[in-house]
């Protein structure tokens, strides 16, 4: 069993009630005729694939059947935040790394005292 | 007044109706319990199922106004008049379950849409789209908890709470009205399917069918 947390339906749904849908946050060129090739077909068909923090869009398929943004872990694949549609992360890479460091930090301080 | 196309499904004309289990009781029969049986199915079968979609101030109002209920803005909740006969259920943010006596569907539609005017909402009627099956005993959760991946237990699906989700194979609306009493949503597309594992699953707690 592998709950997830459903920012719409407020509670933590089965893993089987949802689909994931790629990487979220993508935007729509607002003048597709404007733009180059390169830049048309990265928006079309190019993705990341970190290794880490990944924001993408899951659907709750079978329960309110809404979308919303998942913030996962690719290696550990641990959920860290769930969010809706419209919002932004409150966990990204960056601040991970900093939380890291700080603790990293903390950890030698902790040595030398 | 919207200018949406609408009528009434249910005709003057001798059409043959037949619920979605017709099929079902005619292949696998309704079984019943020799001596006293601790799981009770029973259809509730051409009730009026309406979809309703909008912003919850405005369905609220409407509803409030036609039919005497307060749309339920909590998630997993369901609403249910003085009779048990008429109920709302949330199903998402934008998105609520209406089922009334057959027949009523069509007339609390068009006062719905006098209602809401030029508001921005759809209504569906989907009654024969789906059917509604009563799972009462007490044997009934233990039937779901082998059927639904959804947590059943009384601390966690109190009475007034319903929700969207698997049931085997196939999808359900799970919802319980009152303490002892259990009432699954299922599409007519599925009804065998799901009626077929219900009489399975059951058939252990001497399953019997009310028809
Ligand atoms: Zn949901």
């Amino acid at each position: 069993m592998f709950y997830i947390y459903c920012p719409y339906c407020g509670e933590h749904r089965e893993e089987e009630e949802f689909h994931p849908k790629g990487q979220a946050h993508l935007e729509r060129p607002k003048e597709p005729e404007a733009c180059s090739d390169e830049e048309w077909g990265d928006y079309l068909f190019f993705r990341d694939n970190p290794r880490g923090v990944h924001h993408e869009m899951w659907v709750h398929a079978v329960g309110c059947r809404k979308f919303f943004n998942v913030t996962r872990h690719t290696v550990s694949y641990e959920i860290l935040e769930t969010y809706k549609m419209g919002e932004q992360p409150s966990i990204t890479a960056d601040s991970q790394s900093q939380a890291r460091e700080g603790a990293a930090v903390s950890q030698q301080e902790g040595v030398r005292a | 007044m919207s200018n949406a196309a609408t009528f009434d499904t249910r005709t003057e004309t001798a059409i043959p109706v037949e619920s979605p289990l017709a099929y079902s009781y005619r292949r696998s029969g309704a079984p019943q319990a020799g001596g006293p049986s601790r799981l009770q199915l029973r259809e509730r079968a051409m009730l009026g199922h309406l979809i309703l979609r909008g912003g919850a101030i405005v369905l609220d109002e409407a509803v409030r106004d036609v039919l005497g209920l307060n749309l339920p803005g909590q998630p997993q909740t369901l609403v249910q008049d003085a009779s048990g006969e008429r109920s709302i259920q949330w199903l998402s943010p934008d998105e609520w379950l209406v089922i009334v006596p057959g027949g009523e569907e069509f007339p609390l539609e068009t006062k719905l849409r006098e209602q809401l005017g030029s508001a921005h909402f759809a209504i569906s009627d989907v009654s024969g789209g789906q059917t509604l099956i009563e799972l009462s005993g007490e044997a009934a959760r233990e039937l779901l908890m082998k059927t639904v991946v959804y947590d059943v237990h009384p601390s966690h699906f109190p009475v007034g709470k319903g929700v969207t989700t698997v049931f085997a194979k196939a999808t359900t609306i799970l919802r319980r009205p009152s303490e002892d009493r259990w009432e699954l949503v299922i599409r007519r597309s599925f009804a065998d399917y799901c009626y077929r594992w219900l009489l399975d699953a059951g058939a252990e707690f001497g399953i019997n069918v009310q028809q």
